[in-house]
Protein backbone atom coordinates (compact mmCIF):
# COMPACT_ATOMS: atom_id res chain seq x y z
CA UNK A 1 0.00 0.00 0.00
CA UNK A 2 1.30 3.74 -0.88
CA UNK A 3 2.10 6.07 1.91
CA UNK A 4 -0.96 8.00 0.87
CA UNK A 5 -2.77 4.74 1.00
CA UNK A 6 -1.75 4.05 4.62
CA UNK A 7 -4.42 5.84 6.30
CA UNK A 8 -8.54 6.43 4.96
CA UNK A 9 -9.54 9.32 3.30
CA UNK A 10 -12.28 9.28 5.90
CA UNK A 11 -10.22 8.89 9.19
CA UNK A 12 -11.12 12.23 10.12
CA UNK A 13 -14.93 11.76 10.10
CA UNK A 14 -17.16 11.53 12.77
CA UNK A 15 -18.89 7.66 12.78
CA UNK A 16 -22.10 9.35 12.15
CA UNK A 17 -21.00 10.80 8.89
CA UNK A 18 -20.46 7.26 7.57
CA UNK A 19 -22.97 6.78 5.02
CA UNK A 20 -21.34 3.74 3.63
CA UNK A 21 -19.16 1.27 5.10
CA UNK A 22 -16.69 -1.58 3.55
CA UNK A 23 -14.81 -3.56 5.79
CA UNK A 24 -12.79 -6.17 5.60
CA UNK A 25 -14.71 -7.40 2.28
CA UNK A 26 -13.23 -10.50 0.27
CA UNK A 27 -15.41 -11.59 -2.51
CA UNK A 28 -14.76 -14.64 -5.03
CA UNK A 29 -16.39 -14.42 -8.33
CA UNK A 30 -15.71 -17.53 -10.82
CA UNK A 31 -13.44 -19.00 -8.81
CA UNK A 32 -10.90 -15.75 -9.29
CA UNK A 33 -10.72 -13.12 -5.84
CA UNK A 34 -11.90 -9.84 -6.34
CA UNK A 35 -11.89 -8.30 -3.05
CA UNK A 36 -9.59 -9.78 -0.49
CA UNK A 37 -9.69 -7.07 2.79
CA UNK A 38 -11.13 -4.01 1.01
CA UNK A 39 -11.88 -1.16 3.68
CA UNK A 40 -13.48 1.99 2.54
CA UNK A 41 -15.51 4.48 4.13
CA UNK A 42 -18.07 7.19 2.22
CA UNK A 43 -19.35 10.02 4.14
CA UNK A 44 -22.42 12.10 4.19
CA UNK A 45 -22.55 14.83 1.72
CA UNK A 46 -20.00 14.32 0.00
CA UNK A 47 -18.87 12.69 -3.62
CA UNK A 48 -16.49 9.35 -3.51
CA UNK A 49 -14.56 8.73 -6.74
CA UNK A 50 -14.06 5.08 -6.83
CA UNK A 51 -11.10 4.39 -9.16
CA UNK A 52 -9.33 1.78 -10.56
CA UNK A 53 -7.70 -0.35 -13.56
CA UNK A 54 -10.83 -2.36 -15.91
CA UNK A 55 -11.47 -5.85 -13.71
CA UNK A 56 -10.66 -4.63 -10.31
CA UNK A 57 -14.23 -4.80 -9.05
CA UNK A 58 -15.77 -1.12 -9.16
CA UNK A 59 -18.89 -2.13 -10.26
CA UNK A 60 -19.11 -5.36 -8.32
CA UNK A 61 -18.55 -3.01 -5.56
CA UNK A 62 -21.77 -1.38 -5.76
CA UNK A 63 -23.42 -4.43 -6.37
CA UNK A 64 -22.09 -5.09 -2.86
CA UNK A 65 -23.74 -1.76 -1.46
CA UNK A 66 -27.01 -2.39 -3.35
CA UNK A 67 -26.69 -5.51 -1.81
CA UNK A 68 -27.41 -7.61 -4.56
CA UNK A 69 -24.67 -9.58 -3.93
CA UNK A 70 -23.26 -10.68 -0.54
CA UNK A 71 -19.43 -10.61 0.31
CA UNK A 72 -18.21 -14.42 1.17
CA UNK A 73 -16.41 -12.53 3.99
CA UNK A 74 -16.38 -8.89 6.16
CA UNK A 75 -19.32 -6.44 6.68
CA UNK A 76 -21.10 -3.86 4.38
CA UNK A 77 -22.49 -1.29 6.21
CA UNK A 78 -25.23 1.56 4.85
CA UNK A 79 -27.27 3.80 6.56
CA UNK A 80 -25.52 2.39 9.83
CA UNK A 81 -27.23 -1.15 8.80
CA UNK A 82 -25.07 -4.36 8.33
CA UNK A 83 -26.69 -5.48 4.93
CA UNK A 84 -25.97 -8.98 5.90
CA UNK A 85 -28.83 -9.12 8.13
CA UNK A 86 -31.28 -7.32 6.78
CA UNK A 87 -34.46 -9.05 5.11
CA UNK A 88 -35.57 -8.70 1.59
CA UNK A 89 -38.77 -6.08 2.83
CA UNK A 90 -35.73 -4.03 4.31
CA UNK A 91 -33.19 -4.23 1.74
CA UNK A 92 -35.76 -2.98 -0.54
CA UNK A 93 -36.38 0.24 2.18
CA UNK A 94 -32.73 0.78 2.28
CA UNK A 95 -32.46 1.09 -1.94
CA UNK A 96 -35.88 3.43 -1.59
CA UNK A 97 -32.71 6.10 -0.02
CA UNK A 98 -30.55 5.29 -2.74
CA UNK A 99 -30.25 6.34 -6.41
CA UNK A 100 -28.19 4.52 -8.97
CA UNK A 101 -27.10 5.26 -12.52
CA UNK A 102 -26.06 2.39 -14.80
CA UNK A 103 -23.70 2.33 -17.03
CA UNK A 104 -25.45 1.28 -19.97
CA UNK A 105 -28.72 3.27 -18.29
CA UNK A 106 -30.82 0.33 -18.09
CA UNK A 107 -34.23 2.27 -19.19
CA UNK A 108 -37.48 0.08 -19.69
CA UNK A 109 -37.72 -0.44 -22.68
CA UNK A 110 -41.71 -1.25 -23.31
CA UNK A 111 -42.24 2.72 -21.97
CA UNK A 112 -41.17 5.93 -23.26
CA UNK A 113 -38.59 8.46 -21.60
CA UNK A 114 -41.66 10.56 -19.37
CA UNK A 115 -43.41 6.88 -18.21
CA UNK A 116 -39.22 5.56 -17.33
CA UNK A 117 -38.41 8.40 -14.90
CA UNK A 118 -42.23 8.65 -13.68
CA UNK A 119 -41.71 4.85 -13.07
CA UNK A 120 -40.32 5.14 -9.45
CA UNK A 121 -43.07 7.50 -8.46
CA UNK A 122 -45.95 5.34 -9.78
CA UNK A 123 -44.64 2.50 -7.71
CA UNK A 124 -44.03 4.24 -4.31
CA UNK A 125 -46.56 7.05 -4.14
CA UNK A 126 -49.87 7.77 -4.60
CA UNK A 127 -49.42 11.08 -6.00
CA UNK A 128 -51.92 12.45 -8.41
CA UNK A 129 -51.13 13.04 -11.89
CA UNK A 130 -50.67 16.21 -12.28
CA UNK A 131 -47.75 16.18 -9.42
CA UNK A 132 -46.25 13.67 -11.10
CA UNK A 133 -46.29 15.26 -14.30
CA UNK A 134 -44.37 18.17 -12.60
CA UNK A 135 -42.13 16.08 -10.55
CA UNK A 136 -41.07 14.15 -14.22
CA UNK A 137 -41.11 17.21 -16.10
CA UNK A 138 -38.44 18.84 -13.70
CA UNK A 139 -36.22 16.28 -13.52
CA UNK A 140 -36.19 15.63 -17.13
CA UNK A 141 -35.57 19.91 -17.54
CA UNK A 142 -32.80 19.30 -15.19
CA UNK A 143 -31.15 16.57 -17.31
CA UNK A 144 -31.96 18.79 -20.73
CA UNK A 145 -34.61 16.25 -22.04
CA UNK A 146 -37.68 17.69 -21.60
CA UNK A 147 -38.42 17.65 -25.19
CA UNK A 148 -37.64 13.89 -25.25
CA UNK A 149 -39.99 12.62 -23.18
CA UNK A 150 -42.48 11.28 -25.76
CA UNK A 151 -39.05 9.42 -27.19
CA UNK A 152 -38.96 5.45 -27.08
CA UNK A 153 -35.33 4.81 -25.15
CA UNK A 154 -34.93 2.79 -28.35
CA UNK A 155 -34.52 6.20 -30.23
CA UNK A 156 -31.99 7.74 -28.00
CA UNK A 157 -28.23 7.79 -27.97
CA UNK A 158 -26.09 5.98 -25.52
CA UNK A 159 -25.20 9.38 -23.96
CA UNK A 160 -28.98 10.41 -23.99
CA UNK A 161 -30.11 7.08 -22.13
CA UNK A 162 -27.60 7.93 -19.43
CA UNK A 163 -29.14 11.37 -19.04
CA UNK A 164 -32.60 9.91 -18.57
CA UNK A 165 -31.46 7.12 -16.46
CA UNK A 166 -30.03 9.79 -14.22
CA UNK A 167 -33.83 12.13 -14.83
CA UNK A 168 -35.02 8.42 -12.88
CA UNK A 169 -32.43 8.05 -10.34
CA UNK A 170 -33.02 11.62 -8.80
CA UNK A 171 -36.93 11.56 -9.34
CA UNK A 172 -37.42 10.20 -5.66
CA UNK A 173 -34.87 12.36 -4.44
CA UNK A 174 -32.50 9.65 -3.02
CA UNK A 175 -29.75 10.70 -0.13
CA UNK A 176 -27.20 8.97 -1.74
CA UNK A 177 -26.58 8.39 -5.45
CA UNK A 178 -24.45 5.59 -7.38
CA UNK A 179 -22.55 6.26 -10.34
CA UNK A 180 -21.33 3.42 -12.67
CA UNK A 181 -19.41 4.80 -15.25
CA UNK A 182 -21.07 7.71 -16.13
CA UNK A 183 -18.75 9.17 -18.36
CA UNK A 184 -18.22 6.24 -20.82
CA UNK A 185 -18.97 7.51 -24.28
CA UNK A 186 -20.70 10.94 -23.45
CA UNK A 187 -19.83 13.85 -26.10
CA UNK A 188 -17.74 16.84 -24.32
CA UNK A 189 -20.99 19.14 -23.60
CA UNK A 190 -22.89 15.78 -22.10
CA UNK A 191 -20.10 15.20 -20.35
CA UNK A 192 -19.06 18.69 -19.09
CA UNK A 193 -23.05 18.69 -17.89
CA UNK A 194 -22.91 15.60 -16.11
CA UNK A 195 -19.86 16.37 -13.85
CA UNK A 196 -21.90 19.73 -13.24
CA UNK A 197 -24.92 17.85 -12.15
CA UNK A 198 -23.61 15.72 -10.00
CA UNK A 199 -21.85 18.65 -8.17
CA UNK A 200 -24.57 20.65 -8.29
CA UNK A 201 -26.99 17.54 -6.77
CA UNK A 202 -24.27 17.32 -4.60
CA UNK A 203 -23.60 21.36 -3.26
CA UNK A 204 -27.58 21.95 -3.92
CA UNK A 205 -29.21 18.97 -2.01
CA UNK A 206 -26.40 17.68 -0.30
CA UNK A 207 -26.59 14.21 -2.14
CA UNK A 208 -23.76 11.66 -1.06
CA UNK A 209 -22.65 10.24 -4.45
CA UNK A 210 -20.19 7.76 -4.91
CA UNK A 211 -19.07 7.38 -8.93
CA UNK A 212 -17.44 4.23 -10.18
CA UNK A 213 -14.58 5.41 -12.88
CA UNK A 214 -11.38 5.02 -14.39
CA UNK A 215 -11.60 8.46 -16.14
CA UNK A 216 -9.55 9.95 -13.23
CA UNK A 217 -8.84 13.96 -14.93
CA UNK A 218 -13.22 14.09 -14.85
CA UNK A 219 -13.00 12.84 -11.32
CA UNK A 220 -10.68 15.15 -9.85
CA UNK A 221 -12.26 18.26 -10.86
CA UNK A 222 -15.19 16.95 -8.70
CA UNK A 223 -14.70 14.48 -6.15
CA UNK A 224 -13.98 15.14 -2.67
CA UNK A 225 -12.55 12.05 -1.73
CA UNK A 226 -11.15 9.14 -4.08
CA UNK A 227 -10.28 5.45 -3.53
CA UNK A 228 -8.10 3.85 -5.55
CA UNK A 229 -8.20 -0.28 -5.83
CA UNK A 230 -6.30 -2.85 -7.09
CA UNK A 231 -5.61 -6.29 -6.82
CA UNK A 232 -8.54 -6.52 -4.80
CA UNK A 233 -7.91 -3.70 -1.60
CA UNK A 234 -7.55 0.20 -1.49
CA UNK A 235 -4.10 0.70 -3.09
CA UNK A 236 -4.08 4.47 -2.16
CA UNK A 237 -6.91 6.52 -0.33
CA UNK A 238 -7.13 10.58 -0.36
CA UNK A 239 -7.98 13.61 -2.35
CA UNK A 240 -7.63 13.66 -6.30
CA UNK A 241 -4.44 15.80 -5.38
CA UNK A 242 -3.07 14.13 -2.95
CA UNK A 243 -3.28 10.63 -5.06
CA UNK A 244 -1.74 13.30 -7.69
CA UNK A 245 1.14 13.91 -5.27
CA UNK A 246 1.30 10.28 -4.33
CA UNK A 247 5.02 8.31 -4.28
CA UNK A 248 3.77 5.41 -5.03
CA UNK A 249 4.99 4.49 -8.51
CA UNK A 250 1.33 2.02 -9.06
CA UNK A 251 -0.61 5.34 -8.02
CA UNK A 252 1.39 7.47 -10.49
CA UNK A 253 1.34 4.95 -12.87
CA UNK A 254 -2.50 4.87 -12.84
CA UNK A 255 -3.05 8.83 -12.32
CA UNK A 256 -0.20 9.85 -15.48
CA UNK A 257 -2.03 6.55 -16.86
CA UNK A 258 1.29 4.73 -18.18
CA UNK A 259 1.71 1.38 -19.53
CA UNK A 260 4.82 0.81 -17.99
CA UNK A 261 4.70 0.39 -14.25
CA UNK A 262 3.82 -2.09 -11.64
CA UNK A 263 0.44 -2.44 -12.50
CA UNK A 264 0.56 -4.47 -15.89
CA UNK A 265 -0.94 -3.73 -19.02
CA UNK A 266 -1.03 -7.47 -20.17
CA UNK A 267 -3.24 -9.96 -18.55
CA UNK A 268 -0.80 -12.74 -17.98
CA UNK A 269 0.51 -15.16 -20.58
CA UNK A 270 3.76 -16.91 -21.61
CA UNK A 271 6.42 -15.45 -23.41
CA UNK A 272 5.45 -13.11 -27.21
CA UNK A 273 8.28 -14.31 -28.83
CA UNK A 274 8.18 -17.89 -27.81
CA UNK A 275 4.32 -18.28 -28.73
CA UNK A 276 4.70 -16.57 -32.28
CA UNK A 277 7.31 -19.15 -33.16
CA UNK A 278 5.41 -21.78 -31.49
CA UNK A 279 2.64 -20.80 -33.71
CA UNK A 280 4.79 -20.94 -36.84
CA UNK A 281 6.26 -24.32 -35.99
CA UNK A 282 2.87 -25.88 -36.46
CA UNK B 1 -14.10 -34.70 -23.78
CA UNK B 2 -16.15 -34.93 -21.03
CA UNK B 3 -18.90 -37.74 -20.40
CA UNK B 4 -22.06 -36.83 -19.16
CA UNK B 5 -22.13 -39.21 -16.44
CA UNK B 6 -25.71 -40.38 -15.58
CA UNK B 7 -25.81 -39.08 -11.84
CA UNK B 8 -25.08 -35.67 -12.88
CA UNK B 9 -27.88 -35.50 -15.25
CA UNK B 10 -30.26 -36.82 -12.76
CA UNK B 11 -28.56 -34.33 -10.33
CA UNK B 12 -29.21 -31.49 -12.66
CA UNK B 13 -32.86 -32.86 -13.62
CA UNK B 14 -33.65 -32.60 -9.89
CA UNK B 15 -32.27 -29.30 -9.03
CA UNK B 16 -33.79 -27.89 -12.04
CA UNK B 17 -37.02 -29.17 -11.00
CA UNK B 18 -36.56 -27.80 -7.15
CA UNK B 19 -35.66 -24.52 -9.30
CA UNK B 20 -39.21 -24.39 -11.00
CA UNK B 21 -41.20 -25.70 -7.85
CA UNK B 22 -39.41 -22.34 -5.84
CA UNK B 23 -39.91 -20.34 -8.81
CA UNK B 24 -44.08 -21.46 -8.72
CA UNK B 25 -44.28 -20.57 -4.77
CA UNK B 26 -42.57 -17.48 -5.18
CA UNK B 27 -44.94 -16.45 -8.27
CA UNK B 28 -48.08 -17.70 -6.93
CA UNK B 29 -46.95 -15.31 -3.94
CA UNK B 30 -46.63 -12.96 -5.99
CA UNK B 31 -49.83 -13.08 -7.94
CA UNK B 32 -51.89 -11.65 -5.49
CA UNK B 33 -50.45 -8.13 -5.51
CA UNK B 34 -50.31 -8.69 -9.59
CA UNK B 35 -54.00 -9.07 -9.50
CA UNK B 36 -54.18 -5.88 -8.10
CA UNK B 37 -52.80 -3.97 -10.82
CA UNK B 38 -55.53 -5.08 -13.31
CA UNK B 39 -54.00 -2.51 -16.31
CA UNK B 40 -50.64 -4.93 -16.44
CA UNK B 41 -52.57 -8.11 -16.16
CA UNK B 42 -54.98 -7.02 -19.13
CA UNK B 43 -51.61 -6.22 -21.27
CA UNK B 44 -50.27 -9.47 -20.92
CA UNK B 45 -53.56 -11.07 -21.75
CA UNK B 46 -53.52 -9.27 -24.34
CA UNK B 47 -49.87 -9.84 -25.18
CA UNK B 48 -50.40 -13.77 -24.76
CA UNK B 49 -54.04 -14.12 -26.21
CA UNK B 50 -55.06 -11.45 -28.84
CA UNK B 51 -51.68 -11.78 -30.47
CA UNK B 52 -51.98 -15.44 -30.59
CA UNK B 53 -55.16 -15.04 -32.19
CA UNK B 54 -54.87 -15.43 -35.80
CA UNK B 55 -52.23 -18.87 -35.56
CA UNK B 56 -54.63 -20.49 -32.90
CA UNK B 57 -57.82 -19.68 -35.27
CA UNK B 58 -56.38 -21.00 -38.95
CA UNK B 59 -54.92 -23.42 -36.97
CA UNK B 60 -57.99 -24.68 -35.22
CA UNK B 61 -59.43 -24.07 -38.85
CA UNK B 62 -57.28 -26.80 -40.38
CA UNK B 63 -56.87 -29.71 -37.76
CA UNK B 64 -61.11 -29.00 -38.27
CA UNK B 65 -61.00 -29.65 -42.06
CA UNK B 66 -58.24 -32.37 -41.53
CA UNK B 67 -60.59 -34.17 -38.65
CA UNK B 68 -63.75 -33.83 -40.75
CA UNK B 69 -61.76 -35.51 -43.90
CA UNK B 70 -59.75 -38.34 -41.93
CA UNK B 71 -63.39 -38.61 -39.45
CA UNK B 72 -65.66 -38.38 -42.45
CA UNK B 73 -63.58 -41.46 -44.40
CA UNK B 74 -63.36 -43.78 -41.36
CA UNK B 75 -67.25 -43.53 -40.39
CA UNK B 76 -68.29 -44.20 -43.75
CA UNK B 77 -66.90 -47.51 -43.71
CA UNK B 78 -69.25 -48.18 -41.10
CA UNK B 79 -71.77 -46.25 -42.77
CA UNK B 80 -71.99 -44.25 -39.23
CA UNK B 81 -71.09 -40.81 -41.41
CA UNK B 82 -73.61 -39.16 -39.54
CA UNK B 83 -71.29 -39.74 -36.44
CA UNK B 84 -68.93 -37.32 -37.56
CA UNK B 85 -70.11 -34.03 -35.38
CA UNK B 86 -69.61 -36.44 -32.24
CA UNK B 87 -66.56 -37.71 -33.60
CA UNK B 88 -64.97 -34.01 -34.32
CA UNK B 89 -66.38 -32.16 -31.05
CA UNK B 90 -65.03 -35.22 -28.69
CA UNK B 91 -61.79 -34.94 -29.96
CA UNK B 92 -61.50 -31.35 -30.47
CA UNK B 93 -62.76 -30.74 -26.62
CA UNK B 94 -61.37 -33.15 -25.28
CA UNK B 95 -57.46 -33.63 -27.19
CA UNK B 96 -56.67 -31.51 -29.82
CA UNK B 97 -57.85 -28.21 -28.82
CA UNK B 98 -55.81 -28.29 -25.27
CA UNK B 99 -53.04 -30.08 -26.86
CA UNK B 100 -52.62 -28.45 -30.03
CA UNK B 101 -53.27 -24.58 -28.76
CA UNK B 102 -50.85 -25.37 -25.63
CA UNK B 103 -48.23 -26.73 -28.37
CA UNK B 104 -48.36 -23.45 -30.40
CA UNK B 105 -48.77 -21.43 -27.38
CA UNK B 106 -45.17 -22.57 -26.35
CA UNK B 107 -44.22 -21.87 -29.87
CA UNK B 108 -45.62 -18.20 -29.88
CA UNK B 109 -46.63 -16.42 -26.54
CA UNK B 110 -43.98 -18.74 -24.80
CA UNK B 111 -40.73 -18.17 -26.59
CA UNK B 112 -42.13 -14.05 -26.49
CA UNK B 113 -41.97 -14.04 -22.80
CA UNK B 114 -39.15 -16.07 -22.48
CA UNK B 115 -36.65 -13.75 -24.96
CA UNK B 116 -38.75 -10.72 -23.45
CA UNK B 117 -37.54 -11.12 -19.79
CA UNK B 118 -34.30 -12.92 -20.89
CA UNK B 119 -33.53 -9.75 -22.82
CA UNK B 120 -34.86 -7.55 -19.93
CA UNK B 121 -32.22 -9.22 -17.35
CA UNK B 122 -29.51 -8.78 -20.38
CA UNK B 123 -30.11 -5.50 -20.59
CA UNK B 124 -29.81 -4.41 -16.39
CA UNK B 125 -33.98 -3.66 -16.54
CA UNK B 126 -34.64 -6.31 -14.40
CA UNK B 127 -31.87 -5.04 -11.71
CA UNK B 128 -32.84 -1.85 -12.42
CA UNK B 129 -36.37 -2.31 -10.79
CA UNK B 130 -34.74 -4.24 -7.68
CA UNK B 131 -32.50 -0.99 -7.41
CA UNK B 132 -35.66 0.93 -7.40
CA UNK B 133 -36.87 -1.33 -4.89
CA UNK B 134 -39.54 -2.61 -7.11
CA UNK B 135 -39.96 -6.76 -7.23
CA UNK B 136 -39.45 -7.69 -10.72
CA UNK B 137 -40.96 -10.72 -9.90
CA UNK B 138 -44.05 -8.87 -8.83
CA UNK B 139 -44.24 -6.61 -11.79
CA UNK B 140 -42.06 -8.62 -14.62
CA UNK B 141 -43.14 -12.19 -13.84
CA UNK B 142 -46.29 -12.40 -11.87
CA UNK B 143 -48.46 -10.73 -14.61
CA UNK B 144 -47.04 -12.41 -17.40
CA UNK B 145 -47.44 -15.96 -15.83
CA UNK B 146 -51.13 -14.96 -15.30
CA UNK B 147 -51.79 -13.39 -18.30
CA UNK B 148 -50.43 -17.15 -19.75
CA UNK B 149 -53.16 -19.05 -17.48
CA UNK B 150 -56.17 -16.71 -18.47
CA UNK B 151 -55.08 -16.64 -21.71
CA UNK B 152 -54.61 -20.11 -22.56
CA UNK B 153 -58.46 -21.59 -21.84
CA UNK B 154 -59.53 -18.66 -23.69
CA UNK B 155 -57.35 -19.63 -26.89
CA UNK B 156 -58.59 -23.47 -25.89
CA UNK B 157 -62.06 -22.56 -26.52
CA UNK B 158 -61.37 -20.63 -29.33
CA UNK B 159 -59.23 -22.90 -31.29
CA UNK B 160 -62.62 -25.50 -30.41
CA UNK B 161 -65.12 -23.66 -31.76
CA UNK B 162 -63.36 -22.55 -35.17
CA UNK B 163 -62.44 -26.32 -35.52
CA UNK B 164 -66.06 -27.65 -35.19
CA UNK B 165 -67.01 -25.15 -37.94
CA UNK B 166 -63.83 -26.29 -39.76
CA UNK B 167 -65.25 -29.90 -39.58
CA UNK B 168 -68.43 -29.09 -40.57
CA UNK B 169 -67.55 -26.94 -43.25
CA UNK B 170 -66.28 -30.46 -45.03
CA UNK B 171 -68.54 -32.89 -43.35
CA UNK B 172 -71.73 -30.79 -44.23
CA UNK B 173 -70.87 -28.76 -47.15
CA UNK B 174 -68.42 -30.79 -49.17
CA UNK B 175 -69.16 -34.84 -48.09
CA UNK B 176 -73.04 -34.08 -47.99
CA UNK B 177 -73.68 -34.97 -44.46
CA UNK B 178 -76.84 -33.79 -42.87
CA UNK B 179 -76.61 -30.38 -41.06
CA UNK B 180 -79.45 -31.03 -39.09
CA UNK B 181 -77.82 -34.63 -37.95
CA UNK B 182 -74.55 -33.35 -37.39
CA UNK B 183 -75.56 -30.26 -35.03
CA UNK B 184 -77.75 -32.42 -32.89
CA UNK B 185 -75.91 -35.43 -32.34
CA UNK B 186 -72.83 -33.29 -31.75
CA UNK B 187 -75.65 -31.82 -28.76
CA UNK B 188 -76.51 -34.89 -27.93
CA UNK B 189 -73.21 -36.60 -27.34
CA UNK B 190 -71.31 -33.83 -25.59
CA UNK B 191 -71.63 -33.21 -21.78
CA UNK B 192 -70.10 -31.23 -19.43
CA UNK B 193 -67.78 -33.29 -18.23
CA UNK B 194 -66.20 -33.19 -21.77
CA UNK B 195 -65.89 -29.61 -21.86
CA UNK B 196 -64.82 -29.94 -18.37
CA UNK B 197 -61.91 -31.96 -19.49
CA UNK B 198 -60.72 -29.94 -21.68
CA UNK B 199 -61.30 -26.77 -19.56
CA UNK B 200 -58.70 -28.48 -17.02
CA UNK B 201 -56.44 -29.99 -19.48
CA UNK B 202 -56.12 -26.11 -21.23
CA UNK B 203 -55.63 -24.62 -17.28
CA UNK B 204 -53.07 -27.39 -16.56
CA UNK B 205 -51.18 -26.87 -19.76
CA UNK B 206 -51.32 -22.81 -19.52
CA UNK B 207 -49.93 -23.41 -15.62
CA UNK B 208 -46.88 -25.43 -17.05
CA UNK B 209 -46.14 -23.24 -20.57
CA UNK B 210 -46.33 -19.95 -18.68
CA UNK B 211 -44.62 -20.74 -15.82
CA UNK B 212 -41.73 -22.56 -17.55
CA UNK B 213 -41.64 -19.22 -20.14
CA UNK B 214 -41.06 -17.15 -17.11
CA UNK B 215 -38.86 -19.01 -15.59
CA UNK B 216 -36.40 -19.73 -18.63
CA UNK B 217 -36.47 -15.67 -19.23
CA UNK B 218 -36.05 -15.06 -15.71
CA UNK B 219 -33.22 -17.19 -15.48
CA UNK B 220 -31.80 -16.78 -18.53
CA UNK B 221 -27.97 -16.00 -18.91
CA UNK B 222 -27.53 -12.09 -19.58
CA UNK B 223 -26.10 -12.85 -23.20
CA UNK B 224 -27.22 -13.57 -26.53
CA UNK B 225 -26.73 -17.03 -26.18
CA UNK B 226 -28.30 -17.37 -23.18
CA UNK B 227 -31.29 -16.02 -24.55
CA UNK B 228 -31.32 -17.99 -27.43
CA UNK B 229 -30.61 -21.01 -25.41
CA UNK B 230 -33.57 -20.03 -22.68
CA UNK B 231 -36.16 -19.46 -25.36
CA UNK B 232 -34.94 -23.09 -26.97
CA UNK B 233 -35.69 -24.74 -24.38
CA UNK B 234 -39.03 -22.93 -23.50
CA UNK B 235 -40.48 -25.00 -26.44
CA UNK B 236 -38.64 -27.89 -25.80
CA UNK B 237 -39.94 -28.34 -22.13
CA UNK B 238 -43.40 -26.78 -22.67
CA UNK B 239 -44.14 -29.72 -25.57
CA UNK B 240 -42.54 -32.65 -23.42
CA UNK B 241 -44.51 -31.27 -20.38
CA UNK B 242 -48.03 -30.58 -22.19
CA UNK B 243 -47.69 -34.30 -23.72
CA UNK B 244 -46.95 -35.93 -20.48
CA UNK B 245 -49.30 -33.84 -18.76
CA UNK B 246 -52.39 -34.56 -21.63
CA UNK B 247 -51.34 -38.25 -20.68
CA UNK B 248 -51.76 -37.89 -16.93
CA UNK B 249 -54.67 -36.08 -17.25
CA UNK B 250 -56.34 -38.54 -19.95
CA UNK B 251 -56.03 -41.74 -17.46
CA UNK B 252 -57.69 -38.91 -14.83
CA UNK B 253 -60.46 -38.19 -16.92
CA UNK B 254 -61.06 -41.80 -18.45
Amino acid sequence: MSSTGSRHATSAAPAGDVVVAVRDVHYVAGGRPIFAGLDLEVRRGRITAIMGPSGTGKTTLLRLVTRQIAPARGQVTVFGEDLSGLGRSEVYALRRRMGMLFQNGALLTDMDVFENVAFPVREHTDLPEPLVRLLVLTKLQAVGLRGAAQLMPGELSGGMARRVALARAIVMDPEILLYDEPFVGLDPISLGFILRLIKHMNQALGITSVVVSHDVQELATIADDSYLISEGRVAAAGTPAELKASDSAAVRQFMTGGADGPVPFHYPAPDYATQLLEADER
Amino acid sequence: MTRLRPDTYVLGGLRRLGSVSIFLVQLLIQCVPALARPGLLVAQVYNAGARSLIIIMLSGLFVGMVLGLQGYDLLRRFGSEEALGIAAALGLLRELAPVITALLFAGRAGTALTSEIGLMRATDQLTAMEIMAVDPLRYVAAPRFLGGLIAMPLLTAIFSVIGLYGAQLVGVQMMGVDRGVFWSQTQGAVDLHDVNEGLVKSLAFGLACSLIAVHEGYHAEPTAEGVALATTRTVVASSVMTLLLDYVLTAVFL
